[in-house]
């Protein structure tokens, strides 16, 4: 169900669900929910199942219960769109509400929710450091940044096995900075072999962690079945 | 039938026409004439050749001829593109050398703007066209004025649009233009098929009188031969590149030749291979679906010509232009079925009295049984029938949508006209309404998208759009083609060469080489959509394993096989290596009985073998091979893993299999099937297809990605969200449905069980039997439990447990780990 492993020293369980949990600190870390994506392309005519935020708060609650954080931190992009608050559901609302009542939580503000909808409770932030020397922000950096923790990317791998390729979300990382799977049931994926991602670790390359359905599966970048370019 | 000019006399001007021509009217051409006098729609069924298509048009020039109208009078409609464009052209000698006042214009995708716009203003009389294009032209605002006038709707090549989306799209074009011009006459062209009558009723739902079936003259025999390579005939694979001599050696004294296999890649090898021996320097070429459209044009081109000596061809071939010069058909690899290898062979020789000749070149034992049964079936004049299935409530939608971009939709006139055409005869008002639900506003039950919709109802009771811009949505997204995502293969950064699905290319590595369009190509890198490749001489190629083109074998033709099989007093035409198997395998083992089931169980390796003969296909046997594995799972029978060709079955366990009539038992599509089909592959491929028809997830358009990042949406993410939440939407209706008839066949595999219960033969052997032998070849080339991710990550990568366990590496149990 979770992987044990190190970023920048900091000990960390990296969770199937695509959470990632600091047991020092009790923080429970989730990157680009997306909420109310759904939504957003309907309004243009195109009715996807609006059923996304209820999934996304559904695994996310699974979650808190399983890890029991002292703290939750959204990892920016928690919103589709800014006017996202004022689409939610009333009972995907106030589940919400209890959700962030029950503990600290704070949100990370995305390029996607530059503003966080009112009356949801929780601070917020443009980025955070948790003890240990972890910093979480939603855009990666652009230098070599030892204990940084971003979203953003939504990486996914795909390796080759006998029933042809599997692609899944994955973590990805040297050990000395992580990027995290996107949280949202309608997030879509980045190869994490796209310079956009890969270009984020050094030559001694990274690892990604796949989130099977029970289990995670560590990958090295020499398995992952697509080209450099 | 001798063919006479009594049954109906041509007006004189035709008379003189054909007399100049110093042609005999076709007694067929002549039966059309006078069923449409008398204002009766037709159903011409005949082979390839004696004048098919013009029978098809007669009417309407002998009536444009006596009354000559603007406005468009005739429509064609054909499943080819490049066959609309084919026949204009052909049309143009009668129109011109008649001297009629008649236009003739195609309209299709590749039709510019501005030609279509013509079309538009100032419609020709006679118009070209796709089931695609008609379905455009319907959701036109314009469609009532202009197919007001039209009197005649010619669907060519009706066999191969019926029984698919695209026939289902085709009928509810008919049924609208039934409303919009309720005089059209309809004349139906087809290819020899199993139930004329069927196929009648078809074309004419929805008419008050039903069409009459007029059968043309058949063709002289076919003369069918199946080749042997020199060596041995080999016990498994299904490229018979080792039958390429022979093939090489046909092709050397024919006139002009079409190779057809049943896959790309099996074209790209079985060309690459003919090439290789080729030190004649035939002019042999290649046709795929896969090639740049150029390419292919170039291809078919040089063959009208006479250029070719040959052509290596996929089904792009099986339909469409005349090659009149074509004097041999070869097949190689299994035929799959009657029709499809009449229609192929059929592709040469056009001449009625001269025989269509064909090879047939079997790839291994089980193939060349399936040739003898294919020749033996076409002999018998058995054609296998499509298999019927209900039309597709996606299509459904695109259809309803259009209506809407149309005027306004009345749901009760809708719903009747709908249910006019074929294969919604039986649809259910509570469908349609769903249907109507989905395009109004998403159709989800717990929770509208009511301030969204596409959809209003006026105060009148009709349905319309709420803008422009959902009628712009429609026509983006029309068809029911549904496309693999592909990308580009550009050679040396200029030359566009083709296309393959973009998974093929994810799965090579920089340098890694592959065989395409007949050329050995090395992997550069990727750009967006286009992947850079460069032609090197020499290096091992990747071929590319496409997923198309792979038709499981038929029910009539498996029932030949299986009676072959059982019957040893008809096995002196095999050849003595085949007969030896066969002998050897009677011996040791049984063989199948013609309508029971064999199952031979045999140890191997450590492991136990269950083998299963059931003749139902592919897609039947892999969902067969699902079922069977959860049942000997919970029998405690410890099942590793199952492999399914089109004749059979093996399953292996850790435990020897018992209590066989319990394993195929009927109850196994119970749920054991609605759990494991829920999270199959198989439906969610079914699920995108149904998404993009419907309108769910819009295509991707060429072009368009590079214009930035294209949205485009996982419809994994969207139908494990829907599955969840709303399990009974109409979309995942038509996903199941589609699954059901297609890639899962259990439809097919009920009958079976049906068929085999009180039926099944059990022989325990101490080791493998010459008839398993095929199958367990097949053992690690073929995908095994698809679906089980963490399965198959587990092999392929390391489960991070082994990490976590290992001394020093990882820190030590968290404190405070709560599960």
């Amino acid at each position: 169900m979770t992987a044990a492993l190190r970023v920048a020293g900091v000990a960390v369980l990296a969770d199937v669900s695509g959470a990632l949990f600091q047991p020092d600190t009790g923080t429970l870390i989730v990157a680009d929910l997306h909420l109310e994506k759904g939504s957003h392309f309907a309004r243009r005519g195109q009715f996807l199942p609006p059923y996304d935020t209820r999934a996304t708060l559904d695994r996310l609650m699974r979650a808190i219960r399983r890890f029991r954080p002292r703290h939750v931190v959204c990892l920016g992009d928690s919103f589709h769109d800014v006017d996202a608050g004022a689409r939610l559901d009333p009972a995907d609302r106030d589940l919400l509400r209890r959700l962030v009542a029950a503990q600290d939580w704070t949100w990370i503000v995305g390029n996607h929710d530059r503003e966080i909808p009112d009356g949801l409770g929780g601070s917020v932030a443009s980025a955070m450091d948790v003890a240990g020397g972890l910093r979480l922000t939603h855009l990666p950096g652009t230098a070599p940044a030892t204990g940084e923790v971003c979203g953003h990317l939504h990486p996914k791998a795909s390796i080759a096995t006998r029933a042809g390729r599997v692609t899944a979300a994955c973590f990805v990382t040297d050990g000395a900075r992580m990027v995290m799977p996107a949280f949202g049931a309608f997030a879509g994926g980045l190869d994490c072999l796209d310079p956009a991602i890969s270009g984020l670790f050094g030559p001694a390359g990274f690892r990604a962690l796949m989130l099977g359905r029970e289990r995670l599966h560590l990958v090295t970048r020499r398995q992952l079945a697509k080209p450099a370019k | 039938m001798q063919p006479t000019a009594d049954a109906a006399p041509l007006p004189p001007l035709f008379a003189d026409w054909f007399a100049r021509r110093g042609w005999t009217a076709h007694a067929h051409q002549l039966a059309i004439v006078a069923a449409a006098a008398t204002g009766r729609s037709a159903l011409l069924v005949a082979p390839t050749g004696g004048g098919k298509t013009l029978a098809g048009f007669l009417p309407s020039l002998i009536d444009l001829a006596a009354r000559p109208a603007e406005g468009l009078h005739t429509l064609y409609v054909s499943p080819l593109k490049a066959l609309a464009v084919d026949v204009r052209r052909n049309l143009e000698i009668p129109v011109s050398e008649l001297g009629l006042p008649v236009r003739a214009e195609a309209r299709t995708g590749d039709t510019p703007t501005a030609r279509r716009a013509r079309q538009r203003d100032s419609p020709p009389q006679i118009l070209l066209t796709t089931p695609e294009s008609l379905a455009l032209m319907l959701a036109d605002p314009a469609a009532r004025t202009q197919f007001a006038g039209l009197r005649a709707i010619v669907v060519d090549e009706l066999h191969a649009l019926e029984g698919g989306k695209r026939g289902d799209l085709l009928a509810l074009g008919l049924a609208r233009l039934a409303t919009l011009a309720p005089r059209t006459l309809r004349i139906g062209l087809s290819a020899t098929v199993a139930d004329p009558p069927r196929l009648a009723r078809w074309l004419g739902a929805g008419l008050a009188e039903e069409p009459v079936v007029v059968r043309g003259r058949g063709g002289a025999r076919p003369d069918i031969r199946i080749l042997m390579p020199e060596a041995r005939l080999p016990w498994g694979g299904h490229m018979a590149l080792q039958t390429m001599p022979e093939v090489y050696g046909a092709l050397r004294g024919a006139r002009s030749a079409i190779v057809f296999v049943n896959t790309r890649a099996q074209a790209e090898l079985c060309f690459h291979a003919l090439w290789k021996l080729n030190d004649d320097n035939l002019p042999i070429a290649l046709h795929h679906g896969s090639l740049a459209v150029e390419q292919r044009r170039k291809v078919e081109a040089a063959m009208a010509a006479g250029r070719l000596r040959a052509v290596v061809a996929t089904s792009s071939l099986d339909l469409g232009i005349d090659w009149g010069d074509v004097d041999l058909v070869v097949q190689v690899g299994a035929p799959k079925g009657a029709a499809r290898l009449l229609q192929r062979i059929g592709r040469s020789n056009h001449r009625l009295d001269a025989p269509s000749r064909a090879l047939l070149v079997p790839a291994n034992r089980f193939e060349l049984l399936e040739c003898e049964a294919a020749i033996e079936a076409i002999g018998a004049g058995e054609i296998d029938a499509p298999r019927t299935r209900p039309g597709g409530l996606d299509v459904l939608a695109q259809h309803v949508l259009g209506c809407a971009c149309h005027g306004p939709v009345d749901p009760d006139a809708l719903f009747a006209e709908v249910r006019g055409a074929a294969p919604y005869a039986g649809l259910e008002r509570r469908d349609f309404d769903d249907v109507l639900a989905f395009v109004a506003t998403g159709g989800y039950a717990l929770r509208g998208y009511d301030r969204f919709r596409r959809l209003f109802r006026a105060s009148d009771g009709t349905w319309r759009i709420v803008g422009p811009h959902v009628a712009r949505q429609y026509r983006l997204n029309v068809g029911t083609i549904v496309e693999a995502p592909m990308v580009t293969l550009v050679l040396n950064r200029r030359r566009k060469l083709g296309e393959v699905e973009e998974w093929f290319v994810q799965g090579l590595e920089i340098g890694d080489t592959f065989m395409f369009g007949g050329q050995l190509l090395r992997f550069e890198g990727m750009r967006e959509t286009v992947v850079d490749v460069v032609a090197v001489r020499d290096g091992e190629p990747k071929v590319p394993v496409y997923e198309g083109g792979r038709l499981p074998l038929t029910t009539e033709l498996a029932a030949r096989v299986r009676a072959l099989l059982a019957d040893p007093g008809r096995w002196d035409t095999l050849p003595a290596a085949v007969r030896d198997w066969l002998r050897v395998q009677r011996a040791v083992s049984v063989l199948p009985r013609r309508d029971g089931l064999l199952v031979e169980i045999f140890p191997r390796g450590g492991k136990f073998f269950l083998v299963a003969y059931c003749f139902e296909g592919r897609y039947a046997h892999q969902t067969l091979g699902m079922l069977l594995t959860r049942r000997m799972e919970r029998a405690g029978l410890r099942p590793l893993g199952f492999v399914a060709t089109d004749y059979v079955i093996a399953v292996w366990s850790l435990r020897p299999p018992r209590g066989i009539a319990d394993l195929f038992a009927e109850d196994m599509l119970g749920d054991d099937l609605e759990e494991w089909m829920a999270e199959s592959s198989m439906l969610r491929r079914s699920f995108r297809n149904v998404a993009i028809i419907a309108g769910l997830i819009q295509r991707r358009h060429p072009g368009a990605e590079k214009s930035g990042r294209q949205v485009t949406f996982s419809a994994d993410l969207i139908y494990d969200v829907l599955r969840r939440h709303e399990p009974d939407h109409v979309l995942l209706r038509a996903t199941r449905a589609d699954a059901a008839a297609g890639m899962t066949d259990v439809a097919r595999l009920g009958v079976f069980l049906a068929r085999i219960r009180g039926r099944i033969d059990v022989e325990r052997l101490d080791r493998v039997s010459p008839l398993a032998v095929p199958v367990l070849l097949e053992i690690g080339r073929e995908s095994v439990r698809g679906d089980a991710i963490d399965e198959l990550l587990d092999e392929a990568a390391r489960s991070l447990i082994d990490e976590a366990m290992a001394p020093g590496e990882m820190p030590p149990p968290p404190q405070g780990r709560l599960i």
